[in-house]
């Protein structure tokens, strides 16, 4: 055993695991509320991880230049083992750290900006609307995931990237196995086939430029060449899944919440001004990010503890959005209470780039959702909707509904 | 109350404006800058709000 293995050795319980209840944290995760807000747990491979569970320290934490997001880092931790034959691969944004991240943000802020964001408001309402039309034609029961809540953010994330949609069936089952596979060669063969797609798109752009977010990067940073061709088709990669694989959960899981707690729906029909509050504590209580993955560059003393060089360091958002110590009855679901401070988006340099174009597609679909069918209800026992592992984005695979 | 902010830092997350959109605003390259004729805060009750939201810590608040 390694020295970082022997002084973690005490850790037991292996992380991450799977949830019982869509939108509560895995019943295991229960031993670790109200104690430390550091502990240890296992990762898949044996090896030993901090997991931050309290508010106040993982929020310092993720501000902290001593924790690394640097994927290529040869002892990066590995928590997914499909992800496991990727090293060295640091994906923009996600996986490299300052000062090549903020190079890399500030080139696509202009795009997801708050004026940008607000603009594109009528166009996600006129596709929301399209969208329960078609759902409402075809009558009950329907599947929320595949009719609703995968189509609004496919749509919306093609447009502003300027990806044509008709390939959709196409990405939408890559980004699924890229992020979704049993097996991480399913997975890496998921990702040649984007990279494949995505590569021949842009060739295709830099002869025929057109509207969008690439069309934008390439005429700007890759004809003054700040970004390389490959550059520019990684950084579309990230941007396409994570278009993908987050909102769609984020609107099927707030809608399963939503239809769980009725009660709760009356004060979005009531005032629609509410809608916004509902959303920042959907995204408080349902975590659909269940963790952030770091590792330590330094020392870092936190808590009574000391992280040291090298460790995994695991910050996890489910609890953190369930602490005590920032939210009061924080295992109650109170769409009026102010939870602007979770950390649903994470927190620090990495926080999500898309929350503000997730924020109003959340607002939008799910505030028509209920205002045009507000006796929307699960049309099987909560217990029988299939929900994703653990390690995966949280969210339902699917959600049969009736009205 | 003084405010500054701190543009090298900014990641462009927008958190203050959604808070309090009488004092910040984002220029066009999405980073943020203070309302003209706002900087003192007064314009916004919520102003006091952003340093806890901001994911950097670029916005600071003093008072006086």
């Amino acid at each position: 055993m390694t020295e970082a293995e022997i002084r973690l050795s005490r850790a037991s319980a292996s992380f991450p695991q799977d949830r019982t209840c869509p939108y509560q944290p895995p019943r295991a995760y229960a031993q670790w509320r109200g104690e430390s807000p550091l502990t240890k747990v296992t990762l898949f491979d044996g090896r030993p991880a901090w997991l931050v569970t309290g508010h106040a320290e993982g929020r310092a934490l993720l501000v902290d230049p001593r924790l690394s997001s640097d994927w290529g880092h040869p002892v990066f931790p590995v928590v997914v083992q499909r992800t496991e034959g990727r090293g060295g691969l640091a994906f923009p944004l996600i996986g490299v750290d300052d000062p090549l991240h903020a190079r890399q943000r500030r080139m696509l802020i202009p795009s997801f900006g708050v004026k940008r964001m607000n603009a594109i408001r009528p166009r996600l309402q006129s596709l929301v609307d399209k969208l329960l039309d078609d759902m409402l034609a075809k009558g009950p029961v329907a599947d929320l995931v595949s009719a609703f809540a995968l189509p609004v953010p496919s749509m919306a994330i093609c447009e502003l990237l300027g990806v044509p949609y008709g390939d959709h069936d196409f990405f939408e089952e890559c980004s699924r196995n890229f992020v979704g596979a049993a097996t991480s060669a399913e997975a890496d063969a998921a990702f040649a086939e984007l990279c494949t797609y995505l590569h021949g798109l842009v060739v295709k752009k830099r002869a025929e430029p057109a509207d969008g977010l690439l069309d934008e990067l390439i005429a700007r940073q890759l004809a003054e060449g700040h970004l390389d061709h490959d550059e520019v088709v990684m950084i579309a990669l990230v941007l396409l899944v994570a278009g993908h694989e987050t909102t769609v959960n984020a609107i099927a899981l707030g809608a399963l919440t939503l239809v769980q707690h009725p009660e709760q729906i009356e004060v979005l029909l009531r005032d629609p001004a509410a809608v916004s509050g509902v959303v920042e504590e959907l995204l408080r209580f349902t975590s659909v990010s269940d963790y952030i993955v770091r590792m330590a560059k330094e020392d870092i003393e936190v808590g009574g503890e000391t992280i040291k060089a090298g460790d995994a360091v695991l910050v996890s958002i489910s609890l953190m959005n369930r602490d005590a110590r920032a939210y009061e009855n924080p295992d109650v679901f109170d769409a009026r209470r102010n939870a602007r401070h979770h950390v649903g988006f994470g927190h620090g340099i990495h926080q999500c780039l898309g929350q503000n174009l997730a924020r109003a597609e959340l607002e939008i679909a799910l505030g028509t959702l209920f205002a045009r069918i507000p006796g929307l209800r699960l049309a099987v026992p909560l217990e029988e909707v299939p929900i994703k592992a653990g390690h995966d984005a949280q969210g339902p695979i699917e959600l049969p509904v009736t009205w | 109350m003084r405010i500054t902010i701190d543009r090298d830092r900014c990641i462009g997350s927008g958190q203050c404006v959604m808070t309090a959109p009488g004092v910040f605003t984002q220029d066009d390259d999405a980073v943020v800058a203070l309302v003209p004729g706002h900087e003192d805060g007064a314009a916004d009750p919520r102003v006091h709000d952003v340093p806890l939201v901001c994911p950097v810590q670029a916005v600071a608040i003093f008072e006086d």
